[in-house]
């Protein structure tokens, strides 16, 4: 794997790619987001509107053409990010069970 | 009622921090004119106030897009000059930050950096006689550099501490 593709996700980017899992524009990822989070993240929208913008030229997400004629401007994930997203998921699922490992153990 | 305050900042963090003790002490800032602000009475703590340089100048296409999108999320501009925005946002509807993390935040001030750098290095040149024939006017070409390097210095200083935490935390 090239060296740039290695590494976590920061967390902007983690939750913009799991909230575009259906479509959003940018208003309701930020909504999606600080309810899944419980406020605990809220995306700053200077961040967010930045993270779009590299991730849709990455072709990690994509603009979503939506049926209704709409002013807003939807996203939604492409399987490339999709493969992203779970390779992600994947690290962070060792990360959890390696830490869990050393709770269960006494005395270390 | 109105006011304007005739006042000059070069470090945009000290500009909103000042925009944010007005607008707590119920005076809004409603428009923005360099060195001169104007402000509008009303409720003490309404708005909070940031400040922001953009990629493009306002009426750029892009720059158009982003704030299109900053007022569904509540955010209103009330002033721009040439790349930066002035904004802002109803304190009851939460907390008011334009970037949420390390890499955003430090992306913002290189782009200051960045703007800033050419137009000290040319008054400086300009200061030092190096370009073009060096007159007494040229003083205040000196000036300028020091003017521009002192906010540079901050938001580098910024952008070191923001890199070190970079390295523990994600």
């Amino acid at each position: 794997m090239p060296l740039e593709e290695q590494g976590a996700l920061t967390e902007a980017v983690f939750y913009i790619l799991l909230t575009l899992h259906k479509p959003l524009h940018g208003y309701g990822i930020m909504q999606g987001v600080q309810e899944l989070t419980k406020d605990r993240l809220t995306l700053g929208p200077g961040t967010l509107y930045g993270a779009l913008n590299t991730l849709a030229e990455k072709g990690w997400i994509q603009a979503f053409k939506s049926k209704q004629d709409s002013r807003r401007k939807e996203y939604i994930i492409t399987d490339l990010g999709k493969s992203v997203f779970q390779r992600e998921l994947k690290r962070l699922e060792e990360l959890l069970t390696h830490g869990k490992l050393v709770n269960g153990r006494k005395g270390l | 009622m109105k006011k304007r305050v005739f006042k000059c900042f070069t470090n945009y963090e000290k500009e909103e921090i000042w925009l944010n003790q007005m607008a707590a002490q119920g005076w809004h800032c409603v428009d923005y004119f360099p060195c001169r602000y104007t402000f509008e009475k009303g409720e003490p703590g309404e708005y909070t106030y940031r400040i922001q340089l953009l990629d493009q100048v306002p009426t750029h296409v892009e720059s158009a897009a982003y704030l299109e999108f900053l007022e569904e999320a509540g955010i209103q501009a009330v002033a721009s000059s040439m790349r930066w925005v002035y904004l802002r946002k109803k304190t009851a509807d939460g907390p008011f930050e334009i970037f949420s993390d390390r890499e955003s935040r430090i992306a913002h001030y290189r782009r200051i950096i960045y703007m800033l750098l050419p137009l000290g290095l040319v008054n400086l040149l300009f200061g030092l006689g190096i370009l073009g024939r060096w007159e007494p006017i040229n003083i205040f070409n000196l000036g300028g550099a020091v003017l521009l390097a002192m906010p540079m210095v901050g938001y580098y200083r910024r952008i070191q501490a923001l890199e070190k935490e970079g390295q523990i935390r994600e």
